[in-house]
């Protein structure tokens, strides 16, 4: 999330919206967006029912036995269809930035 | 203290493992390059794992000049160690890959499924609405979805 942030000028000028989405509730979102300085949008999926429809339901792995997405992120062009899908195998790692705005230079 | 008995090998030894064990999200976070393997902190294990095989071997030694060195606290100090990389070994390579597998996430070239959530101000926002919204006066070329495990 930090390093979107730090390139949302980037993405904005090549047309692409960030959207961070997770099972936080909107007042939770907006706490980590206050302290972390985030200016994206935040999405709270509470009940997870887009996760479950983009099938990224990680069941039980939250605190206390909460379903929670596993991390994904998915690139949409204009007329809503997906051009570029990262699906991490290891937490840890993330797609980067350079590699999103890479995969956004075909959009048009 | 008697600096003799002192054996700072195992010390710095497992101290520098508690650096390259709490450092890595740090690390992780300032430098993404080392994100698919985590190169800096392995290398500080490594150091580590030099440093308490020189300390143990010092405090098992029967060196007449230090006799009395602590053998129970460098056995305490190397396990404690031991562990800490096994923690990072596991947690790294192991635990972090128990994700499933996400087989009907939707693939390049479909439909990404639309959806309706509400933001940090409770406005409900619909996928069709990210792909509309004008960013800086302009129609947006994508939206990028980042699904995250959250903070709880």
């Amino acid at each position: 999330m930090r390093s979107i942030q730090k390139n949302l000028d980037k993405f904005n000028e090549a047309g692409i919206r960030p959207v961070a989405i997770s099972v936080d509730s909107p007042e939770a979102s907006r706490e980590l967006c206050q302290k972390a300085g985030y200016t994206f949008t935040f999405l709270s999926d509470a009940k997870a029912d887009a996760i479950r429809r983009y099938d990224l339901l990680h069941a039980g792995a939250g605190e206390h036995g909460a379903d929670i997405a596993r991390p994904g992120e998915f690139l949409v062009d204009a007329t809503g269809t997906v051009r570029w899908v990262n699906l991490t195998e290891n937490y840890w790692i993330r797609a980067r930035p350079e590699q999103i705005l890479e995969a956004g230079k075909a959009l048009r | 203290m008697n600096f003799k008995r002192f054996n700072w090998h195992v010390w710095a030894g497992f101290l520098l493992t508690l650096i390259a064990l709490a450092s890595y999200p740090f690390i992780y976070l300032n430098w993404p390059i080392t994100g698919k393997i985590p190169w800096i902190n392995l290398a500080l294990f490594a150091i580590a794992a030099a440093l308490l095989f020189v300390g143990v071997r010092r405090g098992f030694a029967s060196d007449r000049n230090h006799p009395t060195r602590s053998k129970i606290g460098t056995s305490i100090l190397t396990t404690l160690s031991v562990l800490l990389l096994a923690i990072f070994v596991f947690s790294f390579f192991i635990a972090s890959r128990w994700l499933p597998a996400s087989h009907g996430a939707p693939q390049i070239g479909q439909k990404a499924p639309d959806f309706s959530l509400p933001d940090t101000n409770g406005k409900t926002v619909m996928l069709s609405d990210l792909r509309s919204e004008l960013i800086n006066g302009k129609a947006p070329k994508g939206v990028l979805l980042i699904f995250y495990r959250g903070y709880w």
